[in-house]
């Protein structure tokens, strides 16, 4: 199934994208979804194994198992105000 | 439910966004006016212009934008409702910002003052813990940084 991860800030300039479309398998969390992207490899590697996620603007637990179309944002530690 | 939710925050009492316009606290102060009301506050983030010994020219501000307003609305929701009643305003620019500029604005008023200063000072630590807002600081030496910040905690999921 497809999901799409979005990436800000400091994670979008490690990866050099804002969005990133993964293909994943049926039941595959938050977590393995993360490892999934910085399996790629090269810059991705700088991308935490465990950063806070959000799925579908929800913060969310990276235990979340995920469905068809969802979108997961990788958060750095916000920095707002 | 989400009608009530969308009743609470339409009717003058909450007003919570993020822009990309200057802002001020001409901004949010109108908004919470009420002839109820004998204290109103206002509280404003503004950019300085040094940050850990560091000399600061500027700062960007990017928002996760559709979370962080809606984020930044049950903040300003939660606030209402610890002291209620209550009116609060809280907006967060985004972009590029000089030192100087306000990047966040908060007003708040409520019938007395005690409860004006307990719910703007939650929202802003809240905000400060919740908000997917992130700065990157520009440095007079010509180079930028993006800042370490605050691991939100988990919200409960609502069901």
């Amino acid at each position: 199934m497809q999901v799409r991860l979005l990436l800000f800030a400091y994670y979008r300039d490690v990866a050099g994208a804002a969005e990133l479309d993964l293909d994943v398998p049926a039941g595959c969390s938050a977590l393995e979804a993360v490892a999934r992207l910085r399996a790629r490899g090269a810059s991705l590697t700088q991308i935490p194994e465990r950063p806070v996620v959000a799925v579908n603007q929800v913060y969310a637990s990276l235990d979340q198992v995920l469905e068809e179309g969802d979108e997961i944002a990788l958060l750095p530690p916000v920095a707002g105000g | 439910m989400r009608s009530r939710y969308y009743r609470r925050w339409q009717v003058a009492e909450m007003h919570a966004w993020i822009t990309t316009d200057p802002i001020g606290a001409e901004t949010v102060l109108p908004l919470v006016a009420s002839e109820q009301h004998g204290a109103a506050l206002v509280f404003l983030g503004i950019v300085r212009d040094h940050n850990e010994g560091r000399a600061v020219n500027g700062v960007h501000y990017e928002a996760y934008h559709d979370m962080a307003e809606r984020t930044l609305r049950e903040i300003a929701a939660e606030a209402v409702a610890r002291v209620q009643p209550a009116r609060i305003a809280v907006v967060h620019r985004i972009g590029e910002l000089a030192v100087g500029d306000v990047s966040l604005a908060i007003a708040v008023s409520t019938p007395h003052r005690a409860e004006a200063f307990d719910a703007c000072r939650y929202a802003i630590e809240e905000l400060k813990q919740r908000l997917t807002v992130w700065k990157q600081e520009r440095y007079a030496a010509g180079d930028a940084r993006w800042l370490a910040g605050e691991v939100p905690p988990l919200q409960e999921q609502v069901t």
